[in-house]
């Protein structure tokens, strides 16, 4: 460990950190553009540039290693001004267009010369103009806003290994560049949006769709796949905007995959269950909530019930899933089907994959006790209650729901929609969807990661983990939860994979269960 | 179809080299002795990447500019992605991106010519050669005129480059005579 | 290609005693002329010993930065298990500079000889001899030598009497004045673009292909052999001014001057002498207004500043401004100094590598106010404007090609602020409207 002052500051890194990390260990930022932790150190914007005592020139401090007894200035004098020149350089060809910028409120550009720079420009000269160029996949390409920080060029060429874009031409002519017919079309190649500082990447998907100042952001969890990426819901007026990744140094670094990062407009349908339903004659009719849950659980009692599970349940859910289904006949039991999809690795970072088990909560569902299988609908035994809990079953051919639902004597239906083919319930629960609910994920790693909520869930759908308590309640079962917190510690002193965690221990990274390697199936007595 | 030799094409053949739409037109460089060649190259570095710069010159050689269907094929020779190639290829003044004229004529017009009197020397070619503009190929396809930044021959102004010779001490009214030299 | 002048009688011709002689070009002209006898020579010794002489001798790097070569060469650990190499430095790009051109043109045997001497002291197996793409002829003659070397056994696997394995490759650049910056060199080598890396790592520690690597210019590796066989104390004796500046040094002149060319005259040389002696002063009818005596990269002077200057590393800067490269650039007071300050300018925003946002922004804005100057479209507060920005690409960047900008932008408007204030006031160019009158 090496100790140096920042500012002030005394902070003790390790030796090879850099002065620039040395600065955020010590809870100072050093302004800054081309660096990025996640990617290899170039050096170019100059914007770090820190005044180190007793050496003749400024240092760069992405590119300098904190040294023992240094002594760094940020905010001196000449550190501020080589900061304002670069920062009047950079926006000499740049337009002033952040009105329509879908960077403005979130651009580094922006902040750093509402911080620091100058007040109007000296520039008389014209300014240098290049067309918008579509880079593929979700990308597309600002040339007059860019910087030349590079950062897209590294992560391409050493994060996803697959280096289609370029630093083209020279001086000041010098654009990101790629190949004709060569696009951005790596299943990563998304991050090169987050990764440019300034407007000059785009998301189209997201293309003059907010302001950032309008949003309202909450730390979640990516429900794609099994990998658990970090991220964050940014909603607008209660609808999900965009999703961005959020750092965890144990699962995403920096990073989510575009299928991730594009499939969030499930999370807005409009065509939900936002009434608790039950059956009067032909038709499922709105009821108050107690009438519901009532129904339901008397359907429940003392039957034989087959519940089909999605793996993008919280732990918490499937927790008191297996709660209800303990609290019904003999051999009732849950399965679960995971969509697959291709993996799609990202070569730059240890273990980080587009998953082929395309659900968040796969381990979660193992770990209480769900079964899996390629065909759930063929678990339905004749006579028993199909439990039908949020899963998607659309892949399901029609003579394999034809069967199932012939052979179920009744069907509950707990979940954000009735599909078509469960019409015939006899009671659906409305549930809230992972971006209107909180709660926590198992990656496939074993490691349970929170979600926030980040919207209200429509008319009068309820928490899953509250409207479950209720059906236990009605179920005879004792339990009293009245938070998501209390439904994690309820799971967390029941079953011994969880065992010690609590719901505020998990923080924002999450925190791996016991013995992960081998995903246990528990079936019995964890409720008890 | 191999791409004809710059200077023989005409507008509308230039046209149609530079048409993306048109990649089967391209007819493969590192085949047969050039290939040996370049295979020899390649024993001098320890990188197939350090190649770079000799394949492209042996591009150029061949062809007299580098297309973007040559960078793709260096690219597939050394290894690397063509979005890569081209990106070196940018950086260095002397790979033509375009078709030039059959005779490739640099003024040096950095400061010590430019005291020397090179920026009429330009202006000479561009007359006599008609190409008109810097840049600009004649109609004729015969030349095509660039200053260029020090050619570090500065005591001799004004040198010029025509293709690889190097003529040193030119003046204005020799440029027809130079011109001549090259049909 | 011209020949060069014949050599002025004070004039000390080391290492271009035979320019103009074709005969010297070919290995059995220069092994008659005692070439390849230092190598012999240094092949006897160990490799530490020769580095030594080197040291002793006061050689330094003649590529513009000065430094201590037998110093640079200790830096190379041998034995450290990896490969070594050496690059020479042939990119001779700097502006009023082309003397190593006239050593490849006329002396490869030299170069080739100095680039073995020096593999061998730093154990390097290749040296890759990086010339500048436009130099057409320097690469047929330097090709043709080491074709030659090879064939005597002088280069490839039984080269150095059996001691070591040297391959000697010829890397054609491509057009970028930048990759004369070392590291931006070894970049190009490897196939990428020309651009400086941050330093550290320093090329001895982590080079080419990442190995500990040397790098030379052309003229320094030339003057080895000559230390070799001569020996460390003559060399340092070589001296006419500061100790620290031994040997000769090939300076050379272009621009308005009446004997334009290449001259080798001991260091610390009177530049007064040399400049009207030697070069034979202005064209008739002239005077210097400035001279830029390092290349275009140091900063611009008068006549007055540069009269007591003694030419050597030392002498050049206690009068303002630098050695360099060597390139004497002579201006007339024919010249509008606006103009070829924005010239200057425009070399710079040309061949910035656009990676510092510095360089890539401030060149190509130096050069547009520059000219707007020029063309009588400046205002008063461009010149503040101008050394504001120079100072922002003053010791800021990766490399120091943006400094280079900013140095005759600086040194021009302090010098030459009466043509700027002429051009402001004015608003045209009183040198183009005297042409226009005459």
């Amino acid at each position: 460990m090496i100790t140096l002052t920042i500012e002030g500051r005394q902070v003790s890194v390790p030796e090879g950190t850099s002065i620039l990390e040395a600065g955020k260990a010590a809870g100072i930022l050093i302004p800054h553009y081309c660096y990025h932790p996640g990617l290899p150190v170039a050096g170019v914007c100059r914007m770090c540039l820190v005044e180190v005592e007793k050496s003749p020139k400024l240092a760069p401090a992405c590119a300098t290693a904190a040294a023992d007894g240094q002594v760094v200035h940020v905010h001196s004098e000449s550190a501020l001004e080589a900061r304002q020149g670069v920062l009047e350089l950079l926006l000499i060809n740049h337009p002033l267009d952040c009105p329509v910028c879908d960077q403005s409120g979130e651009c580094e550009l922006q902040d750093y010369t509402y911080a620091e720079g100058r007040r109007s420009t000296r520039y008389r000269e014209p300014k240098r103009v290049n067309p918008v160029e579509d880079f593929g996949g979700d990308v597309v390409y600002v040339p007059n806003r860019c910087i030349l920080c590079t950062r897209c060029v590294r992560f391409m060429e050493t994060v996803a290994e697959d280096p289609v874009l370029n630093v083209s031409d020279r001086g000041d002519h010098a654009l990101i560049g790629k190949f004709e017919n060569q696009d951005l079309t790596h299943p990563w190649a998304g991050n090169v949006v987050e990764l440019c500082p300034v407007g000059a990447l785009l998301s189209k998907d997201f293309l003059n769709k907010a302001r950032s100042w309008d949003m309202d952001r909450a730390a979640s969890v990516c429900p794609g796949c099994s990998q658990g990426c970090n991220i964050v819901i940014e909603t607008r007026d209660n609808v999900v905007a965009r999703l961005r990744p959020r750092p965890n140094a144990d699962v995403n670094q920096y990073f989510m995959c575009d299928e991730g990062r594009l499939n969030y407009r499930w999370l807005n349908r409009r065509d939900r269950v936002a009434e608790p339903l039950v059956r009067r004659g032909d038709a499922l009719i709105p009821v108050d909530w107690e009438i519901a849950i009532d129904a339901a659980a008397r359907t429940l009692t003392g039957r034989r019930v087959t519940a089909i599970v999605s793996p993008g349940l919280s732990n918490e859910v499937l927790y008191l899933l297996r709660r209800v289904l303990e609290r019904c006949g003999a051999e009732s039991e849950g399965v679960f089907a995971v969509r697959q999809g291709p993996e799609a690795p990202l070569p730059g970072v240890p273990d980080l994959a587009v998953r082929a088990d395309r659900a968040p909560n796969v381990q979660g569902a193992e770990l209480m006790g769900f079964r899996r299988t390629d065909a759930p609908l063929d678990a339905v035994r004749s006579g028993d209650v199909l439990l039908l809990a949020d899963a998607d079953l659309s892949a399901a051919g029609a003579a394999v729901v034809s069967g199932a639902l012939a052979r179920a004597a009744d069907i509950i239906v707990i979940g954000t929609t009735v599909p078509a083919w469960a019409a015939g319930a006899g009671a659906a629960l409305p549930l809230a969807n992972m971006a209107e609910d909180e709660g926590t994920f198992t990656n496939l790693r074993g490691r349970v990661q929170r979600y926030r909520q980040a919207k209200s869930p429509p008319a009068l759908a309820r928490p899953g983990w509250s409207v479950l308590a209720d059906l236990l309640v009605a179920l005879g079962d004792p339990i009293v939860v009245w938070t998501p917190a209390e439904a994690f510690s309820a799971l967390a002193q029941a079953h011994p994979a969880f065992a010690g965690m609590t719901y505020e221990g998990l923080g924002a990274t999450g925190t791996v269960v016991a013995d992960a390697r081998e995903p246990r199936a528990v079936t019995a007595g964890i409720g008890a | 179809m191999s791409v004809p030799p710059p200077g023989s094409l005409t507008q509308l053949e230039r046209a149609a080299a530079f048409d993306p739409a048109l990649p089967d037109a391209y007819e493969p460089l590192f085949v047969g002795e050039r290939r040996v060649a370049l295979d020899e190259v390649l024993t001098r570095y320890p990188t197939r990447m350090a190649a770079l710069l000799p394949a492209l010159w042996m591009v150029q050689e061949a062809r007299g500019w580098v297309s973007e269907a040559a960078m793709a094929e260096v690219a597939e020779v050394l290894h690397v992605t063509p979005a890569y190639v081209k990106g070196v290829v940018t950086f260095y003044t002397m790979y033509h991106q375009r078709p030039v004229g059959r005779h490739f004529v640099q003024v040096c017009t950095t400061s010590p010519c430019n005291v020397c009197g090179a920026e009429d020397v330009v202006r000479a070619f561009l007359t006599h050669t008609g190409s008109g503009e810097i840049g600009a190929t004649s109609p004729d396809g015969r030349f095509t005129v660039i200053e260029v930044e020090c050619l570090g021959a500065c005591g001799f102004a004004t040198p010029i480059m025509i293709d690889e010779d190097v003529i040193e001490g030119v003046t204005a009214a020799q440029v027809p005579e130079i011109i001549a030299r090259y049909p | 290609m011209g020949y060069p002048h014949p050599p002025h009688p004070r004039e000390t011709v080391l290492l271009s005693q035979y320019f103009g002689d074709p005969e010297a070009r070919s290995l059995a002209g220069w092994r008659q002329r005692g070439g390849y006898r230092a190598l012999e020579q240094a092949l006897a010794m160990e490799p530490t010993a020769v580095t030594t002489i080197v040291k002793d001798s006061g050689l330094r790097g003649r590529g513009g930065a000065g430094f201590p070569t037998g110093t640079k060469w200790s830096f190379m650990k041998p034995g450290d298990g990896k490969a070594h190499y050496l690059c020479c430095n042939a990119d001779e790009s700097e502006p009023g500079t082309f003397k190593d051109r006239e050593i490849m043109r006329w002396t490869p045997h030299a170069l080739v000889e100095g680039c073995a001497i020096a593999a061998y002291a730093i154990g390097a197996e290749t040296v890759y001899i990086y010339i500048r793409g436009e130099f057409t002829e320097p690469l047929q003659r330097m090709t043709e030598a080491v074709r030659e070397a090879y064939a005597a056994g002088l280069l490839g696997p039984g080269a150095m009497g059996g001691k070591a394995r040297i391959d000697v490759r010829i890397h054609k650049g491509a057009g970028a004045y930048i990759c004369g910056e070392e590291t931006a060199l070894m970049n190009s080598i490897e196939g990428r673009r020309g651009n400086p890396r941050i330093k550290p790592p320093f090329p001895a520690t982590a080079g080419l292909f990442g190995m500990p690597t040397t790098i030379n210019n052309v003229e320094t590796l030339a003057a080895v052999p000559h230390i070799i066989t001569q020996g460390a104390a003559w060399y340092k004796a070589m001296c006419l001014s500061s100790p620290k500046s031994p040997g000769t040094k090939l300076f050379s002149v272009c621009g308005n001057v009446r004997r334009p060319g290449n001259y080798e005259v001991v260091l610390g040389f009177p530049f007064e002498e040399f400049l009207y002696d030697l070069c034979g002063g202005p064209p008739a009818g002239r005077k210097f207004k400035a001279i830029i005596p390092g290349g275009a990269s140091v900063p611009i002077q008068t006549m007055d500043e540069v009269r007591a200057t003694k030419m050597d590393y030392e002498g050049f800067v206690a009068g303002g401004s630098m050695l360099g490269s060597g390139g004497v650039i002579c201006i007339d007071d024919a010249q509008c100094m606006v103009k070829q300050i924005g010239r200057l300018a425009r070399f710079f925003a040309h061949e910035s590598c656009a990676q510092c946002t510095q360089c890539r922004e401030g060149t190509s804005w130096t050069t547009k106010i520059v000219e707007r100057i020029e063309a009588g479209q400046g205002t008063p507060d461009d010149l503040d404007t101008l050394l504001e920005i120079a100072d922002n690409m003053t010791g800021k960047t990766i490399c120091v090609l943006s400094d280079s900008c900013a140095v005759p932008v600086v040194s021009g408007i302090q010098k030459f602020r009466d043509e700027f204030d002429a051009h402001i006031q004015g608003h045209r160019c009183p040198f183009r409207v005297a042409a226009a009158a005459a």
